[in-house]
This record gives structure tokens, sequence and C-alpha cells, in this order.
């Protein structure tokens, strides 16, 4: 097959500016995290410094963000998979009459945008005296990740073969004891690949917390860092880049395990499998 | 073999409750609420009334309303359809068949900017487009003025940040379908001396068409949704230049209390959100 010289270098030529363009405004907060001098530009540092890091890490407040962060990602993360393996059992292995309708329900909620019910979603934490409550916060946000973790967790369970299981019951093992002991243990790359998405999903997420807990004693990292800038983000460049570095560390971290996980490439997060 | 039986149900209630009390009521709620004046302060704040059809009367005739529905539309077309579907293509494309390392680094780069979380995205965004930002900088070497992005161009400026947070998801999803096509096809049309462009536009495109159609649904209805990105850039502005739907929403809701109208708003979207999804099920032909 004969390619084309010219045509290559200039692909290549595309995607090195391509590249540049993706890589600069990145550059930028990787660079004035380390600075003692932060400006808007992207500049090299006279001087590395880590005081910046040190400052932001200093505040108790933003400590205790990144632990509510944790709690309720984590929360909601542990959930999740708890209740959508206990889902996706009956969905793989089970006949039943609604299983197709249920089925293309949960594709249907998978895709509706969670922005359009916040409205009515915090009307209704009023109601029941429900608002800047961290439990409800990560049971609603279990709940808008939910979806997604059914349909992606019966799909992992169907690839798992239903002999072993049912050599499990043969040696007088119950239902229960089975999807425990035979089926979650041999689709924990599934699971952990769930756990991770979802996890990262609230992480990320601003509007969510923004909107249903109000005082700073509960507010995760996502909301504080907002806050940090709009007190002081049009001033202390060089903290708010920090601080942005090190609430991003977790959803890089994360990313970087579930590449190991996942099997081979990116087939629509595996819902194209049907 | 496949059971029966009624253990299912059992397995199936916790969800099916979390759902129902979170999903579901909410989204009834929200179609009971935008037929009431329900409010947070003023008069309407003690006696609740359904109002019939008056927030959505109000609605179209609210000139802000059809801007917000103008803006959304430019936001989702420039930086959904043609942004992050025809970029992620094209990246795609290009990385196909390239050096491997080199590859992997342009495809780290690219990702970086989606696994960032969005806050963060319009940090590095908002510090970009400023006045003394690294934009500027770069176009000074050039001899331009500089230009205040985020003042003068604030569309292009939140479509960019948008097209930058979330093209790398599109050019993952063209990247498996690109490397699912046999390599012979393509020989075969070389042999045959077929053009770059006849083989992209009668084997490539075609035989992605599939993922193509189901990604466009997919961006579409995550890029509907955006909020956090527009709302720390501009926050809608300046003046309404910026303010699409979820933003307008949060501002009658949560800034003026009228959450009556609040709701009629997002009565609007879920209801694109609905044709949408169902659009994107179509798409994806499923198999249950």
């Amino acid at each position: 097959m004969v390619k084309h010289g010219a045509l290559r270098k200039v692909q290549y030529g595309i995607l090195v500016f391509l590249g540049i363009c993706f890589l600069l405004p990145l550059l930028w907060i990787i660079l004035a995290a380390f600075d003692p001098n932060a400006q808007q530009g992207i500049k090299v540092p006279d001087t590395f410094t880590l005081k910046n890091f040190s400052d932001v890490l200093g505040d108790p407040s933003n400590l205790r963000s990144f632990g509510i962060g944790i709690l309720l990602s984590g929360g909601q993360a542990i959930i999740v998979v708890v209740v959508s393996v206990l889902a996706a059992y009956p969905l793989s292995r089970y006949e039943m009459r609604f299983k197709k309708s249920f089925m293309l329900s949960i594709l249907f909620m998978t895709a509706l945008p969670i922005t359009a019910v916040m409205v009515p979603v915090f009307q209704m934490f009023l109601f029941f005296k429900l608002q800047n409550s961290i439990i409800a916060t990560m049971l609603f946000l279990t709940s808008s990740s939910l979806p997604y973790g059914i349909w992606m967790m019966k799909n992992f369970m169907d690839s798992v073969p239903i002999d072993l299981e049912e050599a499990s019951w043969m040696d007088g093992a119950s239902v229960w004891t089975g999807l425990r002991k035979v089926v979650s243990p041999l689709m924990l790359p599934g699971i952990a690949t769930i756990a991770i998405f979802t996890f990262s999903g609230s992480w990320g997420n601003f509007f969510v917390p923004y909107i249903l807990l109000q005082t700073p004693d509960k507010l995760p990292a996502s909301v504080t860092i907002y806050q940090f800038f709009g007190s002081h983000g049009m001033v202390e460049y060089g903290r708010l880049a920090a601080f942005s570095l090190l609430y991003t560390m977790p959803s890089v971290i994360l990313y970087i395990f579930s590449q190991r996980y996942m099997s081979k490439g990116f087939s629509m997060g595996g819902a194209t499998k049907g | 073999m496949k059971r029966k039986g009624p253990g299912a149900y059992w397995f199936l209630m916790p969800s099916v409750l979390l759902l129902l009390i979170f999903f579901i009521v909410p989204i009834i709620l929200t179609i009971g609420f935008a037929f009431t004046n329900m409010a947070l302060t003023g008069s309407a704040a003690q006696n609740l009334e359904f109002v019939g059809f008056q927030n959505f009367v109000n609605m179209f005739q609210d000139p802000d309303f059809r801007i917000s529905v103008w803006r959304t539309l430019t936001f989702l077309i420039f930086s959904a359809v043609i942004g992050q579907v025809v970029l992620g293509f094209i990246l795609a494309l290009l990385m196909k068949e390239k050096n491997m390392t080199f590859r992997r680094i342009i495809g780290l780069i690219v990702i970086a900017g989606w696994v960032t979380p969005e806050i963060v995205v319009a940090f590095c965004m908002v510090a970009f487009f400023s006045d003394n930002g690294s934009l500027n900088q770069i176009l000074g070497w050039f001899g331009a003025n500089p230009v205040s992005w985020l003042f003068s161009f604030p569309m292009v400026s939140v479509i960019i940040a948008n097209i930058w947070h979330g093209t790398a998801f599109s050019m993952m999803v063209y990247q498996s379908a690109l490397d699912e096509i046999p390599k012979d096809i393509e020989e075969a049309a070389v042999i045959d001396s077929a053009t770059n462009f006849q083989i992209l536009r009668y084997i490539t495109i075609p035989m992605v068409k599939g993922s193509i159609v189901t990604n466009m649904m997919l961006v579409t209805l995550q890029t509907l949704g955006v909020f956090t990105l527009i709302y720390t850039m501009t926050g809608g502005g300046p003046g309404t230049s910026t303010n699409t739907l979820p933003i307008f929403m949060y501002n009658q809701a949560f800034v003026n209390y009228q959450f009556g109208y609040g709701t009629a708003i997002s009565l609007v979207l879920l209801f694109i959100g609905i044709i949408a999804s169902l659009f994107y099920m179509r798409s994806m032909k499923v198999k249950v």
C-alpha cells in the first residue's frame, strides 16, 4: 500500500497543531500551580514553589471539603454498585414479563439531562426538609447514575457463563451465595469500571451539591473550589491552579485505573453491545 | 437455564424504589409544578395555586425565553454537532495508522481535557480567554491587538470551552469504530485506484455511520444539560448573550425565586431531552 508522503506530513502537521491547541489551556494551570507569582497568561515560573499547594491544604475547610467530596462520591459509588448488581441479576438470569420494557426505560433514563429535574428536586427536598442533607444528596446522586449502572452491570453479567453458577447450586449454594461468591468475583472488572465512572461523575459534579447543600461545612470540593474562584479567583491564580490540580487528581488517577479494567477500546461504554 | 419466580422482584426492589423516589417523582413534579404559581417570595409564596397554562403563555411571550432557546440551539449546533462530532471524527481519522507513540501522546492531551472536571475546565478557559491570557499572548506574537474574548465573543468562548472538554469522547468512539473496519476493504479500494476522498466518502463514513448517529445524539443530550461550564465562565452574560436554557431556568428558579416559571422552563428542557433520547434509542437499534 503506497502512501503519499506529502499528505502524511500534512496530516502529522494538523495533528501537532490540534495537540498544541488542546494542550495550551491545561499547560497554564500546571505551570501556574507551581508559580509564586502566577498570572493569567502562560509563563514558565522563575522559581518553582509548592507554597500554593501547602496554602490550599493548610486550610482545614478545604481539607474538609475534600473529605465530604470523597464521602459523597464514595458512598454513592458503593450504593450504585450494590443496588445495580442486585438489579442486574434477575435482568440477566430470570425470565420476566416486563424485562424488555424495564431495560428500555433504563436506557431512556441514562440519556435524560439531570439538569432538567433540578428545580423540582430542590422543591421536593424543601418539602421533605431534606435540603442540606448529605445523605439525601448522596441518594439523589445515586439514583441519577443508577440507570447507567444497571445497564452496564446487566451487560457485564450477561457475559458471565451460567454454568459456574449452576455448579455452585449443585454443591448446595443458594442463589444469594451464588451471586455473592461466584458471579460478583467473576465480574470484578465490570464492577470496578462502574464504580470508577460513578465516583468520577459525581466528584466532578458541581450543580447538584450547589443546589441541594447550603451550609459551608457540608459543601464538597466541587462547590468550595467554585467559591474560592468567586472570592479570590481573579487575584490568587497560583492558589486557584493548585486547588484545581489537587481537585482534578482523583479523576485522573481513577481514569488511569479504569483503563486497566476496560477490556478493549471504548465501545460506547459497552452500550452498543446491547 | 432461565428461571422464573417471585424472587426476581426482590432483587429489583432497591433500584425501583430509588428510581421512583429520586427520578420518576421529580419528573412528575416537574409536570405538576409547571402549572402552578409556586414561588418562594411574594404573595404567591403563601397560596399555591393552579394557574393552568399561564406559565407557558408567559414563557412564549417572554423575549428572554426566545433568546434563550436561540442561544441553546447555537450552543448545541456549534459545540456539539459541529464541534465535538466533527472535530472528534477528524482527530480519529488523522490518528489512524500513525506512529503509535505519537498517537498516544496526542490522544492523552485530548483526553486530559475530558477527564478534567467541568469546573476546572471553566477556570482553565477563563484564564485562556482573559485579557492577559494565553490566547491574547499568542495573538500578540503575530502583532494582533488583545481582545476581551469573554466580553466581546462570549458565545464563541463557551463553545470552544465545551469542544475542548467534550471532543475526546467522540474521538474515542470513532477510534474504536474505525479500528473495526476490515483493512482489506480499503486496500481493495486502493488497488482499484480510488482516491483518498472516495475511500472516505464511500467506504469509511458509511461503515461508521451507526457510531456517528448514536454519538451525535449522546453528545447533543450531554450538551443540552451543560450548566457548570457556562455558569462559571460567563454566568449567562454579558447581558443574555450566553443565557442558555439551563442558565435561564436556574436564574428564574434560584435567583428570582419563581419556581413555577422555572419548572415550566425545566419542562421544555426535559421535553427536548425526551425527544433526543428517543432518537438516540432508535439510532442504537438495541436488542434487550
